[in-house]
């Protein structure tokens, strides 16, 4: 899932600074599920800017809406009447969905009310942990189905650096030693053997070299 | 003087277990408290979300006062505890958008809990008198006239 945080109020007021009327638009997905982005989410920012604006002197007419998807265009259809009625748009989807809107309304302004911070999982209720960078050459197989370039601080791809301590990391000691983790996780299932593979540099052109990527499933295309 | 002094609107939610029966055991027993408090009841403090008090403020209240349970004592175990939370989080919220967190309280008394009821109702008032009316308040303009004049 992907997982947002909110932009500060100050922040926002000043990106929707001599806008008149605006509209808040949430997203179902998977914003809603990291309680950043949702219909509540909606609701409580629409009402604290319409706040912060009549005490900063320019009061902001705030329109309220959450479309299921706001990275699909058949759900942003649904949006089409409550964006026309305003001068912009301040999206709190994911920056995928702040994109998506903005590519659908080229006149309009949208603007994006969350930072886009990370792939991850619910760890327990209201923490959320980074798990996936989207690299684009998944190597979990050869590490137990544990990331060693998303939870190993320094991106290690052959061995522990040496500077863990007990199980902690020596770069942020409130998380695990990702190596602990593998080297645990592979006596588990009983592939230590992996241990062995010298994995060679880790080719990056499949991560953000070379602009925005693309997947492309022939057989599903009309 | 007394008739022009600021008179805030404080919206009170009382949990209908504790607070509630608190202020009714309250007027029972005589206890003077200050009138500015307009009182919705609820089944449990854990039924009230942020955005609750976040429309309470933008309609024009000067203060909210949320009573619940005494900790350990909820009737549905710790609904009392979400609401602590959620009035935390919504304090931080309006001091980010410019208003005094202080406006925002919450507050455990059990239902026997008359006397120390009236007294939180004083409490916030007090504050928020010494706070002034909210600059979102609709009638900030005659407060302002009654306690100029």
């Amino acid at each position: 899932m992907i997982v947002a945080e909110r932009k500060s109020i100050p922040e926002l007021i000043e990106i929707l600074r001599g806008h008149e009327r605006i509209l808040v638009l949430g997203c179902g997905t998977c914003v809603t599920v990291c309680l950043f982005g949702g219909e509540r989410e909606v609701c409580i920012l629409a009402s604290a800017l319409r706040m912060a604006s009549r005490l900063q002197g320019f009061p902001l007419q705030v329109d309220e809406l959450t479309i299921e998807r706001q990275c699909d265009n058949v759900f942003i259809e649904e949006a089409a009447e409550a964006i026309d009625k305003v001068d912009a748009v301040l999206s709190i989807g994911c920056g995928a969905g702040v994109q998506a809107i903005a590519e659908r309304y080229p006149k309009k302004p949208v603007y994006a009310g969350l930072d886009t911070v990370f792939l991850g999982i619910l760890e327990e209720r209201g923490v959320w942990n980074e798990k996936c960078a989207s690299c684009g050459a998944c190597v979990l197989h050869d590490f137990g189905g544990i990331c060693p370039i998303t939870r190993c601080a320094k991106h290690l791809l052959n061995g522990p650096c040496g500077g863990s301590r007990e199980d902690r990391c020596e770069v942020r000691p409130d998380l695990p030693c990702a190596w602990q983790l593998i080297y645990q996780r592979l006596v588990n299932i009983g592939q230590t053997d992996k241990l062995k593979k010298i994995t060679p540099p880790k080719n990056w052109s499949t991560s953000l070299a070379g602009g925005c990527r693309g997947a492309v499933r022939e057989d599903h295309r009309i | 003087m007394a008739e022009t002094e600021f008179q805030p609107r404080i919206v009170a939610f009382c949990c209908t277990y504790c607070a509630y029966a608190a202020a009714d055991l309250s007027g029972s027993m005589r206890i003077q408290y200050p009138p500015n408090i307009r009182i919705i009841k609820t089944p449990c403090t854990g039924r009230l979300e942020v955005q609750f008090f976040m429309r309470a403020f933008e309609k024009g209240a000067d203060g909210v006062l949320v009573a619940g349970c005494l900790e350990g004592g909820c009737h549905f175990i710790e609904g009392n505890l979400f609401a602590k939370k959620r009035v935390n989080y919504a304090r931080e919220m309006l001091a980010e958008l410019g208003l005094e967190k202080e406006r925002l309280r919450m507050v455990n008394v059990s239902a026997a809990e008359s006397r120390p009821f009236a007294e939180f109702v004083t409490e916030i008032v007090e504050t928020v008198r010494r706070l002034g009316p909210s600059p979102l308040s609709k009638n900030q303009t005659s407060a302002k006239m009654e306690s100029s004049s």
